[in-house]
């Protein structure tokens, strides 16, 4: 008996292992290597092997003594000749704006026979004299870093090597976090109210006209994403349809900003995001017999007190995964932003795509990532546990 | 008989592959940023130079060129020969080292290019204007006379078009805040500049429309979003020259920049690339280019093979060129990061 069901589940599993090994060989382990850069950086402890281990042997702050200058001019003019000296300066860049020019005039400077005190350093050029440089270094030289992460919600390490905020002027992932979790609330929540009525119409309605119904539901689903936010921008320009419409109506007499506000993008999000929530309360209210309601009405209950105690509990699995469906899809939206929304919408997405692809600090982009990775996760579990996984219905 | 029959087959394929005119002709992929720029260049470049060498061009249409670059090189699997680089980029790119050094005596001599143009992972194609454009169905009198005319919303209320990036924006924040044009990235340089160009571009901010693609601008002015906006002169000259469009172009004040192209490391075509940017960099083909846009040539012997009429639509043309500013690349490649999340921590807000 014991034999059997052991075959059966090992039968089960190598059914499901083809695509357990394809999830995991094409989509978790490339993510994985991508966040991974957001904490492990090795080009400067590569580029600087012997300043690392100089820095190591006299831990401290500010300007280290000369026996460190002499390991840092010896690593530059290997570097110069390992062609590494580039991807350095620019790493100590990402840590220090304008140190890119000193290294790469210092290292042209410098020959095997100069001279390597910290005075003669310092002396080449006085950014080596600066305790701000050296407390860069010390950072960029452990291939293990925690600044980037720290940088994702406006943190880094102080000249102190405490952990502080930064400047106010320069902080600006909490609120974009803030922004984009905030703007999915507010999106799925007016999904809800809208699709709350309209799925109890839909599942009430006789077969055919029901089916004619879902049809203009679905026409909009299944037409690409970029189409229908392209679509909002026609509506919503100033010379665009609803505007010519509000003029021509005299309802006002100048053209009002719908694009580029944050009601327009959220207007545009709603669009979009209508059907996903749409779709699993509606399944789920096709299940439950309006008999259901009449027996309750026949056994006294109120109209109300019969909807919040027979019907909602019955439809709330289908609320919930529609509502979470929703809720996960806008933490991820890019393009709607970055054409109807004004630099002020812009969400987490957008910025970590400009660090891909614009500026080219994957590092940033990957802890952005697991910011948000993390924060989604914990919200989903902490909604898994109040609500119960087993009650959330798909479809 | 089986043995042989399935050796006949072999035999069969073999000949068949070698006479087979794919696997003969030779091919170079080059990544692009599409739109009217990339449709010229394939009229003045793509096209004649895979006739001359009979070979395939294969096109390819990003806008994140060097992210592209860098995941290929990354990944240790290159398909692009050659890919065209915003100016900002091609330092860091070639500090990743993503990108060939080039050995400059495979194409031309780097002294005949204009200054900055033969840079050590890039060469430079041509040369645009950072511009002013605006529609004279809406600025009928009193059109603006420079490209600072962005920052006095008194005189020209309304809407202004800006690029969504750092470069250029505060260089002209300090032009319209006083600073003199040779003094400019040194003030920058500086925090207090900085914080002066942000405060410059306060003033305005509630009245920028950002764009992001260089097919945009022109849409604004068409839809009379705005009543200026900043444009690549080529894609502003292409609507006057072919749909007559009411658009002119204020040069003073441009900023001017090259589009360069790069050969991405491990390219699996470097003799053909090679080829290419040598093909570009003769002065007659490096002109032909402002025959489909109105994109200036960078090696100086091309400027004779420029026709006349094409070379008054310029960048480079001498009425143009009164305060002009050209984009300091050194300068974006040590402060272009901090710059850019300053910027970007600015729009947010």
């Amino acid at each position: 008996m014991r034999r059997t069901t052991r075959g059966q589940r090992l039968g089960a599993m190598l059914l499901v292992a083809p695509l357990f090994v394809l999830l995991l060989v094409s989509f978790g382990l490339p993510i994985a290597a991508l966040l991974a850069r957001a904490i492990y950086d090795p080009t400067m402890h590569d580029a600087l092997p012997r300043t690392a281990a100089a820095l190591d042997a006299s831990p401290g702050r500010g300007v280290p003594e000369d026996a460190v200058f002499a390991a840092f001019a010896a690593d530059l003019l290997e570097a110069k000749r390992n062609d590494s000296l580039y991807s350095l300066a620019k790493d100590l860049n990402n840590l220090l704006p304008a140190a890119r020019s000193h290294v790469l005039r210092t290292a042209r400077d410098l020959s095997p026979d100069t001279r390597t005190t910290r005075g003669e350093l310092a002396a080449l050029d006085p950014f080596w004299g600066e305790s701000d440089t050296w407390s860069a270094i010390r950072n960029g030289v452990r291939p293990f870093t925690t600044n980037y992460l720290l940088a994702a919600i406006d943190l880094h390490w102080t000249e102190a090597g405490d952990i502080g905020a930064v400047a106010p002027d320069q902080a600006i992932y909490r609120t974009i976090f803030a922004r984009t979790f905030g703007i999915a609330a507010g999106v799925t929540l007016i999904t809800l109210v809208l699709s709350f009525p309209l799925a109890w119409l839909l599942a009430n309605l006789p077969g055919p006209t029901a089916a004619r119904l879902i049809l203009l539901v679905l026409l909009p689903f299944w037409t690409s994403i970029l189409v229908r936010t392209a679509a909002w921008t026609v509506l919503l320009q100033r010379s665009g349809i609803l505007n010519e419409l509000l003029l021509g109506l005299h309802l006002t007499d100048h053209p009002i900003d719908l694009m580029y506000t944050r009601a327009g993008l959220i207007v545009a999000m709603t669009h979009i995001q209508l059907p996903f929530t749409l779709l699993p309360i509606y399944s789920i209210m096709r299940t439950i017999p309006p008999s259901q309601m009449r027996a309750a009405y026949s056994l006294g209950a109120r109209p109300f007190a019969a909807f919040r105690r027979v019907y909602l509990p019955q439809v709330m699995p289908g609320v919930m995964a529609g509502c979470l469906l929703t809720f996960i899809l806008c933490l991820g939206y890019f393009i709607t932003p970055a054409l109807v929304g004004g630099p002020a919408d812009q969400l987490i997405a957008n910025f970590i795509a400009n660090y891909i692809n614009i500026e080219l600090n994957w590092p940033m982009a990957a802890a952005l990532s697991v910011i948000l990775l993390a924060l989604t996760l914990g919200l989903f579990a902490a909604f898994a546990r109040m609500l119960g996984v087993d009650r959330m219905k798909l479809v | 008989m089986k043995p042989f029959g399935s050796l006949g087959l072999v035999a069969f394929a073999a000949a068949a592959i070698a006479a087979s005119p794919a696997a003969a002709q030779e091919q170079l992929t080059i990544a692009s940023a599409g739109g009217a720029w990339q449709q010229a260049q394939r009229n003045a470049w793509y096209t004649p130079f895979a006739q001359k060498m009979g070979l395939k061009f294969n096109e390819e249409e990003t806008s994140a060129g060097m992210a592209r670059v860098q995941a290929m090189v990354q990944a240790h699997n290159v398909t692009d020969d050659v890919v065209t680089v915003d100016t900002a980029q091609v330092l860091a790119a070639c500090d990743s080292g993503i990108l060939v050094r080039l050995d400059w005596s495979r194409i031309a001599p780097r002294d005949g290019f204009l200054p900055g143009a033969a840079r050590d992972c890039g060469m430079g194609l041509d040369v645009y204007g950072d511009v002013l454009a605006y529609n004279t169905d809406v600025t009928k009198n009193d059109p603006p006379t420079s490209v600072l005319a962005l920052f006095d919303t008194k005189h020209w209320p309304g809407k202004r078009g800006m690029q969504k990036i750092a470069t250029n924006n505060l260089e002209w924040a300090l032009e319209a805040d006083g600073v003199p044009i040779d003094q400019v990235y040194k003030v920058l340089a500086t925090p207090q500049g900085v914080a002066r160009a942000f405060a410059k571009l306060d003033t305005i901010k509630q009245d920028i429309v950002w764009w992001q693609a260089g097919a945009q601008p022109p849409q604004l002015l068409a839809s009379r979003e705005v009543v200026m906006t900043t444009a690549w002169n080529g894609r502003i000259q292409n609507p006057i020259d072919h749909e007559n469009a009411p658009f002119r172009i204020v040069w003073t004040n441009e900023m001017i920049e090259y589009d360069m192209i790069s050969i991405p490391k491990g390219s699996p075509h470097l003799d053909l690339a090679y080829q290419y940017l040598a093909y570009v960099a003769q002065p007659e083909n490096n002109a032909r280019l402002g025959k489909y846009i109105p994109y200036g040539p960078v090696v100086k012997d091309a400027v004779e093979f420029v026709p006349q009429d094409v070379l008054a639509k310029l960048p480079t043309a001498p009425d143009h060129m009164k305060e002009a500013l050209p984009i300091d690349m050194e300068f974006w490649a040590d402060y272009g990061q901090d710059l850019t999340k300053r910027f970007n921590d600015w729009l947010a807000k």
